[in-house]
C-alpha cells in the first residue's frame, strides 16, 4: 500500500515537472494546461476552417454571378426562358426539373431502400447479411457516368418501348403520362436516381437499425410482438435516423451530374407529364458551361450554381432540424 | 351436533384446498436442456413451479440461470438457443405452442429498464395490447392506471403520462416496464435480475411489488442477490454449471441448505 502511493506520487511529480508552464503562460491561459490549450485551439482552428470554407464558396459564386444578379433579380428563379442566344436566363424550370426529378427518385429510393435494410438488419441470417450489404453497398461505388451509359443503351429503350407505352394505356388521361414516349425524360432520370441513392439509404438505414438496442427487440418480443411488429418497434426507435438517411440520399440526388446529363433528355421546361425531357442544375452546368461565352451567360450559370449550393444546404439544414425535433422528444436520461 | 359437523368439513375444505394451493403446478420442467449451438448450456433440468409463488434462481455468473428464465417463455429462440426436454404450462407444452401466445401468458421483464423510448409512458404500459390491435381509448386509459398503481408507479407519474417513457428514473423506468408486462395480463412473469442495475431504494421498491404480485401472478426471479433471493421468493433454485444442484422452499435452504455445493455459495465461499 505504502509503496504504490509513494510510487502514484512519484509519477504524479515527475508529470508535473514534465508539462509545467511558466508563470506568464499560466496566467495566460487561465488554469489551463498548455498541450490541452494548444490541442482545444488547433481542433477549433480546422472546424472553423471548413466553416470559412463553405462561407467562401458562397461568396466567390456570389461575386461572380452578380452581372446575372444585378440584371435579372428576383426574376432569375421564377421565369421560364431559358435563352442564351438572346441572353434571357430564367431558371425556374431547372430549378424545378433538379427537384422534381430528386423528389421521384427518392419516392421510388425510400421504400426499397429501408425495405432492403430492415431486410438485412432484422430478417437475414448472417451468411446472408454479409454479402448482401457489400452488394448494395458496391453500387455505391459505380462511377455515375456507367450508371448514365446503362440508362442510356438499357433503361431508356425499356421505358420507351416497354414502360411508358404500358403507362399511357392504362392511365390514358392521367396528366403525368402525356406526350409521345421518348424514352429520355424525367421518369428516366428518376429511375436512375432512383437507383443511385438506393445503396446510401439502403447501407445508412440498415447501421441505424443495427444500431437500436437489443433490449427493444426483446422488450417487443416478451410482450408476444410478432416479427413484424418487433420491425415496427425498431423502425419506430430509428425514426430520425432513418429521416437524416433519407436526407442524404435527398442530398446526393440532387447534386447528382453525369448520369442525370445523359437521360433526362436537356430541355428547360415545366411539364407535368413525367415522359416529357427536362432538365436540371448540375446538368446545365456540365453542358452549357464550357459553351458559355460572353460574361452574362457565364454569371447566369454562376448563380444557377449558387442556387444549387443554397438549396443543398436549406436541405441539409432542414434535415438537421427534423432529427433534432425528433430526437429531442425522447432525449434518454441517464438511469 | 349439525353444526359441529359442518366445523368439521369446513376445517376439511380448507386443509384440502390448501393441500391444493401448495399443489397446484403453474410450470413443470422436466428434462431440459438447452444449447447454444454446439454449447451445452442447461443439463436435465428437472423442476416444478407452483402458483403464485415467488421462485427465485440462484447461481453464479454463466451457471445458466438467464437461459433457464428464457427457456420459460420461448425468449432463448430470440437469441438463437435450442433445447430439448418439455417444459409444460398447466400442462400444455410450451415449445408446441405459438411463442407469440406464451410470451402474453408468461410475460418478462430484463435486467436493463427497457421502456420504448419514442412512446410516451400511457403508451409504454398499453404498448403490449396496442400492438394486438387493441384500440378502445377508454378501456386503454383505465387499463394504464391499473397498471401503473399495480406497478407502485403511478403516483410518481399521473401528472405526466404523456412525457417520454425515456424520460424517468431508473427505478421508474423498470416499474414502468413491469406496468407493461402487466398490462397485457399474464399469468407468469419472468424477472431476469430486475433490481441489479438500480440503486437501493428502487431496489426495495421493487420487492415490495414483487411480494405484492405475487397474489396475483406466479414469479420467476433470477437474481444475483442472495439476500434478495430470501428476502422475496417461496423457493429458491441453485443452479451451476448448467445443472439444478438444489431447489426446496427458500427457508429451509438459506437455513439448512441440502448440498455442500449450494452452502458454500450461500455463504459466499465460491461465486
Amino acid at each position: 500500500m505504502n509503496e504504490n502511493a509513494e510510487l502514484t506520487k512519484e509519477y504524479f511529480e515527475k508529470r508535473n515537472k514534465r508539462t509545467k508552464t511558466s508563470a506568464f503562460i499560466k496566467k495566460l491561459l487561465g488554469n489551463n494546461n498548455l498541450g490541452d490549450f494548444i490541442f482545444e485551439r488547433l481542433t477549433l482552428l480546422f472546424a472553423m476552417l471548413v466553416f470559412l470554407l463553405v462561407l467562401f464558396m458562397a461568396w466567390e459564386m456570389y461575386s461572380h454571378s452578380i452581372l446575372s444578379i444585378k440584371k435579372f433579380g428576383f426574376h432569375f428563379l421564377v421565369t421560364s426562358v431559358w435563352d442564351p442566344f438572346n441572353e434571357v436566363f430564367g431558371a425556374l424550370p431547372i430549378i424545378y426539373g433538379t427537384i422534381v426529378s430528386s423528389l421521384l427518385g427518392l419516392l421510388i429510393a425510400v421504400p426499397l431502400g429501408i425495405a432492403v435494410a430492415v431486410f438485412l438488419s432484422e430478417i437475414a441470417p448472417g451468411w446472408l447479411e454479409k454479402p448482401l450489404s457489400f452488394l448494395t453497398e458496391l453500387l455505391a461505388g459505380v462511377p455515375s457516368v456507367i450508371y448514365g451509359l446503362w440508362g442510356i443503351f438499357v433503361l431508356v429503350p425499356w421505358l420507351r418501348d416497354n414502360v411508358e407505352p404500358l403507362l399511357q394505356n392504362t392511365f390514358p388521361n392521367s396528366p403525368l403520362f402525356q406526350g409521345a414516349p421518348y424514352g429520355f425524360g424525367m421518369l428516366a432520370a428518376a429511375v436512375i436516381l432512383s437507383i443511385m441513392v438506393l445503396p446510401i439509404i439502403s447501407s445508412i438505414s440498415r447501421d441505424i437499425l443495427k444500431s437500436v438496442p437489443n433490449t427493444q427487440r426483446e422488450a417487443a418480443y416478451a410482450l408476444g410482438a410478432t416479427k413484424w411488429e418487433v420491425t415496427k418497434i425498431v423502425l419506430g426507435n430509428a425514426k430520425s435516423g432513418l429521416l437524416g438517411a433519407i436526407m442524404l440520399g435527398l442530398g446526393r440526388a440532387i447534386g447528382e451530374t453525369m448520369a442525370v446529363t445523359m437521360v433526362i433528355g436537356n430541355r428547360p421546361q415545366i411539364s407535368a407529364s413525367l415522359l416529357d425531357p427536362s432538365y436540371t442544375m448540375a446538368s446545365v452546368l456540365a453542358n452549357e458551361f464550357t459553351e458559355a461565352t460572353s460574361d452574362l451567360y457565364l454569371n447566369a450559370l454562376i448563380e444557377l450554381a449558387l442556387v444549387l449550393f443554397v438549396i443543398t444546404i436549406l436541405i441539409n439544414i432542414l434535415a438537421r432540424l427534423l432529427v433534432w425535433s425528433t430526437e429531442r422528444k425522447w432525449k434518454s436520461n441517464p438511469a | 351436533m349439525t353444526v359441529e359437523i359442518d366445523t368439521q368439513s369446513m376445517i376439511e375444505t380448507n386443509v384440502r384446498h390448501y393441500a391444493e394451493e401448495v399443489n397446484n403446478i403453474k410450470i413443470s420442467v422436466k428434462n431440459l436442456e438447452a444449447y447454444f449451438g454446439k454449447n451445452k448450456v442447461l443439463k436435465n433440468i428437472n423442476l416444478d413451479i407452483p402458483e403464485k409463488k415467488v421462485i427465485a434462481i440462484i447461481g453464479p455468473s454463466g451457471c445458466g440461470k438467464s437461459t433457464f428464465l428464457r427457456c420459460i417463455n420461448r425468449m432463448h429462440e430470440v437469441v438463437g438457443g435450442k433445447i430439448t426436454g418439455s417444459i409444460t404450462l398447466d400442462g400444455e407444452n410450451v415449445m408446441d405452442t405459438d411463442p407469440v401466445l406464451i410470451r402474453k401468458k408468461i410475460g418478462m421483464v430484463f435486467q436493463k429498464p427497457n421502456p420504448f423510448p419514442t412512446m410516451s409512458i400511457a403508451n409504454n404500459v398499453v404498448a403490449g395490447l396496442k400492438l394486438n390491435g387493441f384500440r378502445n381509448r377508454k378501456k386503454l386509459k383505465e387499463i394504464v392506471e391499473k397498471s401503473l398503481k399495480q406497478a407502485a408507479l403511478w403516483d410518481e407519474v399521473k401528472d405526466h403520462l404523456n412525457d417520454s417513457g425515456a424520460n424517468i428514473s431508473g427505478g421508474q423506468q423498470q416499474r414502468l416496464c413491469i406496468a407493461r408486462t402487466i398490462a397485457v395480463n399474464p399469468e407468469v412473469i419472468l424477472m431476469d435480475e430486475p433490481a441489479s442495475a438500480l440503486d437501493p431504494i428502487s431496489t426495495t421498491k421493487i420487492e415490495e411489488l414483487i411480494f405484492e404480485l405475487k397474489k396475483d401472478y406466479t414469479i420467476v426471479i433470477v437474481t444475483h442477490n442472495m439476500q434478495q433471493a430470501a428476502r422475496v421468493s417461496d423457493y429458491t433454485a441453485f443452479f451451476y454449471m448448467g445443472e439444478l444442484v438444489e431447489y426446496s422452499e427458500t427457508k429451509k435452504m438459506f437455513v439448512a441448505p441440502g448440498k455442500k455445493q449450494t452452502e458454500d455459495y450461500i455463504t459466499g465461499r465460491f461465486g
